[in-house]
């Protein structure tokens, strides 16, 4: 379903992905760790071409992201949920709106009532049938994400890529996202990739667990595999020891 | 020594860089125009209708009354010293029509609406709400550039009618007060002397700066990188270079409609 061959990626000089090789199987949910700055999210985002490889190859659903152009790319990209860190939904719309666009971009016949139940049936799913008419400013930060994730699966997507979804969100709230991010696995047979550093997470919705070190994949397997691997660098992230190979910069 | 041309070739490249993307940003945009045309953008059109021309109304106005009471001052003052005050009037409306209206409205604008165009994009585009709209398939320049860019070509030219109406008026308000120059002889003058060739040179002024107000607000704000601080940079720099693009378009027009007699 997703895969990436010898992926590497500078911004200005810096390098920040060295050679990544990964693979995502149809209907698997891969969450992808590691420190922040090692390229967890601009790995996830080769994934649906909001970043290019400067080297490697990124292909989804069989075909080589980068040379997806429009119009094609739409209906690529109608295939596709995101979820980003922030939420990233427009603040000038409201929670329903927001979720009805991916609808009235890529659906343009869709009746009205036909986008109005089928947003209703998104919000009463994450639990905000109540906000609906609320603009973004106005909810909370987990509010946000369950509105975000609304609008990424509103299209039932066969690839829903998620970016942090559970980092500043305290711990109740954060269960209630994993929970959703299981269930849009399981009920839809989505296929989902994960970025967090969040292992209570990783361990709740994974299949496989692939960490990120300095540009590379260092580790990959399911959460037991993971949690029993004898890797230094795997051990002292997924413990948060401060000692060990993994250097805390000043 | 070195580190100074290192510097300037930066701003060079920069400069280049900048004046590509707002071309392209132009080019792509205008493109959008038949099919962009949606219900949403319409809304959006409406929206940005209302924030740029509406709600400059009354900024516009002071800066109208102020510009031509001030031209009025100064150009009255001038003739008096030959006694030909009664004059007053062809100079405020051929310096209003041709080039003040075209150019207080396009700075007005570019300070507000343009600035407000570029910090609000780029919060979008720093808070990753750019690069959703390009993942659900939706093309940033046909949802947020097209409407403001079509609203800002609707409304300047307006505008600056309005600013000239006003401005003028001021001018005749200090032609009366100060100079006894009476209302029908300051609009008998306007009416001799006001050419046709002035008042549509002017309007085509203002419909390059609406142009370019909204390109170059829209554009920096889509290359806006790096929080608060680059939202800030790019808002600065809308203003800075809509300034300047202003000036520069404003000379060469004037100097293909006046000089060369185009």
């Amino acid at each position: 379903m997703v895969e990436l061959v010898g992926v590497e990626k500078a911004f200005d000089t810096q390098m920040i992905l060295r050679g990544v090789d990964l693979s995502v199987r149809a209907k698997e949910t891969m969450v992808i760790i590691g420190r922040s700055g090692t390229g967890k999210s601009v790995t996830l985002r080769h994934m649906v071409g909001l970043e290019r490889p400067d080297r490697g190859r990124v292909s989804v659903f069989g075909e080589d992201v980068a040379g997806i152009h429009r119009p094609k790319r739409e209906s690529f990209l109608r295939r596709i949920g995101f979820l980003f860190q922030s939420g990233a939904l427009l603040n000038w719309m409201t929670i329903a709106e927001n979720v009805a666009l991916p609808v009235r971009v890529h659906a343009k016949a869709t009746p009205e009532e036909e986008i109005e139940t089928l947003v209703i049936a998104q919000l009463r799913r994450v639990g905000l049938e109540s906000a609906r008419n609320k603009l973004p400013g106005e909810i909370s930060g987990g509010m946000k994400k369950r509105a975000a994730l609304a609008r990424a699966t509103i299209l039932d997507p066969e690839l829903v890529l998620y970016d942090e979804p559970t980092s500043g969100l305290d711990p109740v709230i954060a269960s209630s996202i994993n929970d959703l991010i299981v269930k849009t696995g399981s009920t839809m047979g989505t296929t989902q990739v994960v970025v967090t550093h969040d292992m209570e997470s990783a361990y709740h919705i994974a299949d496989s667990i692939a960490m990120l070190y300095e540009g590379r994949v260092v580790a990959l397997g399911t959460p037991e595999e993971i949690r029993h691997s004898e890797n230094e660098v795997v051990q002292q992230f997924i413990h948060g020891k401060t000692d060990g190979p993994l250097i805390i910069d000043a | 020594m070195i580190g100074a041309i290192s510097r300037l070739g930066g701003l060079v490249v920069e400069a280049a860089v900048s004046t590509g993307y707002s071309l392209g940003l132009l080019v792509h945009t205008t493109l959008q125009l038949p099919r962009g045309l949606t219900r949403q953008t319409f809304r959006s059109f409406l929206t940005q209708l209302w924030l740029c021309g509406v709600q400059s109304i009354p900024v516009t106005f002071v800066v109208a009354i102020c510009t031509g009471a001030i031209v009025a001052m100064n150009t009255g003052l001038a003739l008096e010293d030959f006694g030909q005050e009664r004059l007053i009037g062809r100079v405020i409306a051929i310096s209003m029509a041709r080039e003040m209206g075209p150019f207080m409205t396009a700075l007005t604008l570019a300070a507000s609406v343009g600035s407000a165009m570029a910090a609000e994009i780029g919060t979008m585009k720093v808070s990753e709400e750019i690069d959703a709209l390009e993942v659900m398939g939706i093309d940033p320049a046909r949802f947020l550039v097209l409407p403001r860019l079509v609203a800002m070509t609707v409304v300047t030219p307006i505008l600056t009618v309005y600013v000239v109406l006003v401005g003028t008026l001021g001018g005749a308000l200090i032609g009366a007060s100060r100079f006894d120059v009476t209302f029908d002889g300051f609009v008998s003058d306007v009416e001799t002397f006001l050419d046709l060739k002035d008042i549509y040179t002017g309007l085509l002024k203002s419909l390059v700066f609406g142009v370019v107000i909204a390109v170059v607000g829209c554009s920096q704000g889509l290359r806006a990188r790096g929080g608060a601080i680059g939202v800030g940079l790019a808002t600065r720099r809308s203003v800075v270079i809509s300034f300047l693009l202003i000036i520069i378009f404003g000379y060469f027009i004037t100097f293909l409609a006046f000089e060369l007699k185009w």
